[in-house]
């Protein structure tokens, strides 16, 4: 009840700093989509600046920051599920490349 | 009192000492349930469309201006911020208040979903359709359709669940937790956009 009660109380500062620093990050993935890099590069950090800002919204936003076991076990699941998904690349990567249909 | 009431009511009363998991309440826990299975939804369209992207030779570029996602983007975090003061304001008791920036929120999710349709109007102008893509490869369509289209459906829906919930809040029937539990589906829309906008709109910009 601690937990509810904390950020129940808590000012609005805190919520607009994370605001700004979000619209900030939503900037930075803008500005990488005009930089003379190659797609994958591209696609890296981009992807990298997407996960600070889901960080960022679920920690504050969410309020995953004031529960420690809510939190591992919203992060532990969703983490293995999608990385469960990353199983299939291996199989694109053969399919568009490795099989003879492919040339 | 016979010895099955005293068990019965031994039973009802460990029941209702019972700690929830993980101190949140079953309501709350619900939507987190819910977050992480469509997390896993949108998770499974996004890594299917990346295996069609990275498949397909000549992937078309077709955005030239970043204006209207740029737009939509600001929208829809700015409508994270609205249903957070929302949220506070209800948990501080001040019904009215979170009322009216309950409802700021869903004109701003209205307005996120007219630009959105707006967007697609305009491609489907240019003759891109679900099965049709004028600049190469129809699964171009299929894709942005179907990512854009998954996602548009969640701020309808949020946009309807905030409305009703919001004025059944204003009526005294929903509570403030009934709020902030909406609150958290509000900000899981805001956040799968972070990674649409990036996978589906940046990385098909033309140069």
């Amino acid at each position: 009840m601690a937990t509810v009660e904390a950020h129940k109380n808590t000012g609005m500062g805190k919520d607009l700093i994370v605001y700004f620093c979000l619209l900030a990050l939503a900037a930075i993935q803008f500005f990488i989509a005009y930089q003379n890099i190659s797609p994958t590069q591209m696609f890296e950090r981009m992807l990298c600046v997407a996960v600070i800002e889901a960080g960022l919204a679920l920690l504050f936003f969410m309020h995953l920051s004031e529960n420690r076991g809510l939190r591992w076990f919203v992060i532990v699941f969703t983490v293995a599920v999608i990385f469960g998904m990353q199983y299939g690349w291996t199989d694109s990567f053969r399919l568009s490349n490795g099989v003879p249909w492919a040339r | 009192m016979s010895q099955a009431d005293l068990t019965m009511h031994g039973h009802a009363t460990a029941g209702a000492m019972a700690e929830p998991t993980f101190s949140v309440p079953a309501k709350k826990m619900a939507m987190w349930l819910f977050i992480i299975a469509d997390s896993a939804t949108f998770a499974g369209c996004l890594v299917a469309y990346g295996f069609i992207r990275n498949a397909t030779p000549n992937w078309p570029r077709p955005f030239h201006s970043i204006t209207n996602v740029a737009a939509m983007t600001l929208i829809l975090l700015t409508s994270s911020l609205t249903m957070l003061i929302g949220v506070r304001s209800a948990h501080a008791g001040d019904k009215a208040n979170a009322f009216r920036w309950t409802m700021i929120t869903a004109v701003l999710g209205v307005l996120f979903a007219v630009l959105h349709i707006r967007e697609w109007m305009g491609m489907i102008s240019e003759g891109a359709t679900l099965f049709r893509n004028p600049w190469g490869t129809p699964l171009f369509g299929a894709s942005f359709f179907s990512v854009t289209g998954l996602h548009l459906l969640h701020v309808t829906g949020g946009v309807i669940a905030l409305i009703a919930v919001g004025v059944r809040y204003q009526r005294g029937r929903y509570n403030a937790d009934d709020l902030e539990i909406t609150g958290l589906y509000w900000h899981f829309v805001d956040l799968v956009w972070m990674f649409v906008v990036p996978l589906v709109y940046l990385l098909n910009l033309a140069h």
